[in-house]
């Protein structure tokens, strides 16, 4: 025997515990067997008449997606019945015969549904294949019509997404897409199958999960001939929640039609809590286009062709501030002694710093100014000395204060932080010392500055509110009426430590820039609402470049600069601040200020 | 080194065995693929056959080495399985959601099946050498412990419940059967179900779905609901003979899930009537019995142990399986042992029918 062979105790051990597992094993295998002879025999015949007389059918449900609303509750999004168009394959009876009636009916090409048929998995011959999206009414007619030519064809009516305005907001509100495997995979749709549309983008996008609602579904006995005859279970679809935007309906349409054919933005925003009461981006494109479907070349063509319209311009475009920046110039100014409101400034239309002279934009000069008039007629002179007083540093200091240079936090994918050079900055990412004349340009908001139209909103809103730096908000509630699961509230995100009186310098030179004799902003002027503002002009390309052409109108667009207007209305009760960019059109005195006079005239003219 | 002795002890009957239960299995795929051959269907039944011959001649070359090689071989096996289930997480094939199968030039695998094996091996190792049956104490068990729990983690992750939880059932017959004191068995209880709530906390939601929709199905009439309810028609409406090979209709319309996998049983059920389903679980009866006989007649610890270990194997996924398709227990994805289609299921299946068959043939041998 071996060694390590069993002892006799052990053995006894061993087959009085096989002995046991051997019970257990009989135990189960009966109680296996028994359940099995109560299916097969007790309820057998029942499950026989199941199976043989009647099919029990799945058919899922949509649900209805939750509508979107403008602030006011005008409805913005919807949806709508879509008549879709399927054939069971199992219900064919003669495939090419079917196909030919399609043709000769609807003049569907057999081919285009061929091959859909044989695209589609084989091995569940009862579920639908859907052959055509939302077809006409007259194709319904004729399909209704001609139903017992047509065996093996259904109709189904589903909801699909529409986008009352077209693009209308499409910017806030995205787009739905196809959910990609990877989305299925990572979990964060648990409702979701195979083909579902979901929110790609937008509020459509990041409130997916309340707008979406849950998918029901139901049990149903059929005949043989496909024809329900008993609902088994019931699971109705629960409607997705219902959401309303912080916009103006009116407005944002006015927005989007003044820069229509134009690239820019507009972003219109209550200085007081942070609400987003317009937000256009041109160009924009038509959600609807992307419930219907579309091709990869179509796409293409239109992406390239239309220059970018998926390009969020007013939080993803980066511009610089130009004129616009030197309010901040002015604020830090003031608040770190560089400058006294009645300190006189001599622009002779250029400066010079080291061998190379910077010119102002009013080329013969603007003679003696002092602060109020440098704001209001945005002298660049007397900013270029002021900023090199101030230094770099200190100015993004400010900047920094105002909410520049980073994101404002705004509920939307894609927003871009923007850049707010600093000496540190340019030596660790460029890796050359900052320049004295860099300072220069960055005085009048050009060098590598950067901003977002959404950022400079929050600027001018901060001047006015008390110092207050909000977040934009674009989601006014969300759920239904009286049970909301989310209400507006404002954000705080930071303030902005100057001087009241500092404030109300920079406060009375804004009004003047549209109000004033000589004021860059005057086409912003309204009689009976006091607006404030400050115009900006983004430099391209340097001047140098442009000076080769003898007239304005002969720069090449992609070389003009782009124009700005910040503005304020009204003064004294604050309720819209406003930014326009639009690229390429040249000054913004001219281009966009007359945008925001039709804009405030729109909202609060009423 | 081959011993005339090992051919006369050939073990015929196990053999038999297989060779009736591979032969079901593939006539019962036959028809479980026959709606879907055009579309990938007949593959799976040629491949189901092609996977049993490779199985066979497997079984035939594990039976020419002594079994007691395991003594040397468990660690590097056990770990490579590990190696192979890491790697899974990292590299490998995504298919509804988890993450389950390797890819190695062409031939896809899943790692987890090779690990039950590999598990009841190792354990077999350590309780063979490790102190005698009715001795062990909790502290003599958190070796064997941690050698269940990191693949039953490994493969959670994947994530396949069903899988993980299998393992874990067959480890602790395996436990049980070297039996622990009765106090140690009663605390190891007391902790696991304590520990219940806090694992369902770390359940995927389908997960958590799947088994509420078991203890309440109506509350999931769409997704698991549907397939018990489906599943429950077709053994049912079998009766006591059966609609006929090919005949089934619940079958042939597809309104079962799976069902050339994990609901191949409920094919069967359909076609063959009670008489197929009671002469199927009488195969596997004849099976586990043999087994259980081989790990008596076995003369060392390691033979006993592995030899109840594979019995484990086959006793509870058949348990889990059935009992799921005929509604005794949720929906998970456990296939039936030799009878479903899945080549990594069949060929690990016979590598320890293998194991069982060495060990049966050495039973009348001394070293």
């Amino acid at each position: 025997m071996r060694s390590s062979g069993f002892d006799p105790v052990s053995v006894e051990t061993l087959n009085r515990r096989l002995q046991i597992i051997t019970i257990v094993v009989l135990v189960v295998f009966t109680l296996l067997l028994l359940r099995l002879w109560f299916l097969q025999f007790i309820h057998g015949p029942i499950y026989r008449t199941q199976s043989e007389n009647n099919r029990i059918h799945l058919q899922k449900i949509s649900p209805f997606r939750g509508m979107i609303f403008d602030r006011h509750g005008n409805l913005l999004v919807d949806n709508r019945p879509s008549y879709n168009f399927y054939i069971i394959p199992e219900d064919i009876s003669d495939c090419e015969a079917l196909l030919r009636s399609l043709n000769l009916l609807l003049g569907m090409d057999p081919a285009m549904i061929k091959d859909k048929l044989e695209k589609a998995p084989r091995n569940y011959p009862f579920k639908p294949i859907l052959i055509k999206k939302d077809i006409s009414r007259d194709e319904l007619a004729i399909i209704e019509t001609n139903q017992f030519v047509l065996p093996g064809t259904m109709i189904q009516v589903d909801p699909q997404r529409n986008y009352i305005y077209g693009k209308l907001a499409s910017h806030l509100i995205g787009y739905l897409g196809e959910i990609s495997d990877h989305q299925l995979k990572s979990g964060q749709y648990p409702d979701s199958v195979s083909g579902d549309l979901i929110g790609k983008s937008g509020v459509e996008g990041n409130w997916q999960r309340y707008l979406n609602g849950l998918r029901g579904g139901r049990q149903v006995e059929v005949d043989a001939a496909g024809r329900t005859l008993r609902v088994i279970s019931n699971m109705p679809p629960v409607p997705g929640l219902n959401l309303a935007l912080t916009i103006d309906k009116d407005l944002q349409m006015l927005a989007e039609k003044l820069i229509e054919d134009q690239k820019g933005a507009i972003v219109v925003m209550n200085p007081m809590n942070g609400e987003i009461l317009a937000f256009a981006s041109s160009p924009a494109l038509d959600p609807n286009l992307f419930v219907r479907g579309i091709g990869q070349a179509e796409w293409d063509k239109m992406v390239s062709e239309k220059g970018f319209p998926l390009t969020n311009r007013a939080i993803s475009g980066q511009y610089p501030p130009g004129s616009l920046f030197k309010i901040i110039v002015a604020a830090a100014g003031l608040e770190e002694g560089a400058i006294s409101p009645d300190e006189e400034i001599t622009c002779p239309g250029t400066y010079t710093l080291g061998n190379r002279s910077y010119g102002c934009w009013q080329r013969s000069g603007h003679g003696v100014v002092k602060l109020h008039r440098a704001l209001v007629e945005s002298c660049d002179v007397y900013f270029y000395k002021i900023g090199k007083r101030l230094g770099v540093d200190t100015i993004a200091y400010y900047a920094r204060m105002f909410g520049l240079g980073k994101k404002t936090g705004i509920d939307l994918d894609n927003e871009q932080d923007g850049l707010v050079p600093t000496s540190e900055w340019k030596l660790k990412s460029i890796g050359i010392p900052w320049q004295p004349g860099e300072t220069i340009s960055m005085s009048i908001g050009q060098s590598f500055l950067l901003v977002t139209p959404i950022q400079m909103v929050r600027v001018i809103s901060a001047i006015y509110n008390g110092g207050k730096i909000y977040q934009p908000k674009i989601i006014k509630w969300v759920g239904n009426r009286g049970e909301e699961v989310y209400e507006f509230t404002p954000t705080q995100m930071g303030r902005i430590e100057i001087k009241p009186e500092n404030l109300d310098l920079i406060k009375d030179a804004l009004l003047g820039v549209v109000n004033e004799t000589g004021g860059t902003g005057t086409r912003a002027r309204l009689k009976e609402i006091p607006v404030a503002g400050k115009t900006g002009t983004a430099q391209v390309v340097t001047l140098e470049t442009v000076k080769v052409f003898e007239d304005e109108e002969e720069v090449p667009t992609k070389f003009r600069d782009h124009a700005w207007f910040i503005a304020l209305a009204p003064v004294g009760e604050p309720k819209m601040a406003i930014t326009i960019l639009i690229e390429n059109a040249g000054h913004g005195g001219s281009k966009a200020a007359p945008i925001a006079r039709e804009l405030i005239k729109e909202y609060l003219g009423k | 080194m081959f011993d005339r002795r090992l051919l006369q002890n050939f073990d015929w009957i196990l053999l038999l065995l297989l060779v009736i239960l591979a032969f079901m299995s593939i006539l019962n795929l036959y028809s479980a693929t026959y709606p879907i051959r055009d579309s990938g269907g007949s593959q799976i039944f040629i491949k189901q056959i092609y996977w049993f011959l490779f199985g066979f001649a497997l079984l035939l070359v594990v039976t020419m080495f002594d079994y007691h090689l395991l003594d040397r071989i468990a660690y590097p096996l056990y770990i490579s399985t590990l190696i192979l289930l890491m790697m899974v997480l990292i590299i490998g094939k995504i298919y509804s959601g988890s993450q389950r199968w390797l890819s190695f030039g062409g031939i896809v695998f899943q790692p987890s099946e090779f690990t039950k094996i590999t598990t009841i091996i190792v354990l077999a190792k350590y309780f063979s050498g490790h102190g005698e049956y009715d001795e062990y104490r909790l502290r003599d068990l958190w070796w064997p412990f941690l050698l269940v729990l990191v693949p039953c983690l490994l493969i959670a992750k994947q994530p396949d419940l069903g899988s993980s939880l299998a393992l874990a059932i067959i480890a602790f017959s395996i436990i049980l059967f070297v039996k622990i004191k009765w106090r140690s068995l009663f605390i190891l209880m007391i902790t696991t179900m304590s520990a219940a709530p806090f694992i369902w906390y770390t359940l995927q939601e389908y997960q958590q779905k799947r088994i509420l929709s078991f203890l309440r199905p109506e509350t999931d009439p769409l997704g698991a609901g549907y397939h018990i309810i489906q599943s429950k028609i077709a053994v049912g409406s079998g009766l006591l003979w059966g609609k006929g090979f090919l005949k089934g209709t619940q079958t042939r319309l597809h309104f079962l899930p799976e069902q050339h996998s994990d609901f191949a049983f409920s094919v069967l059920a359909e076609e063959w009537g009670f008489v197929g389903s009671f002469s199927l679980l009488m195969v596997y009866l004849l099976l586990i019995l043999w087994g259980i006989n081989i790990a008596k007649s076995s003369k060392d610890k390691l033979g006993t142990i592995t030899a109840i270990g594979i019995v484990a194997i086959v006793f509870w996924q058949l348990v889990i399986n059935v009992s799921m398709t005929i509604g005794l227990l949720p929906v998970v994805g456990i296939p039936l042992v030799l009878f479903s289609s899945g080549g990594s299921s069949i060929i690990s299946t016979m590598l320890g029918m293998g194991l069982l068959m060495n060990i049966s043939m050495r039973r009348f041998m001394f070293q």
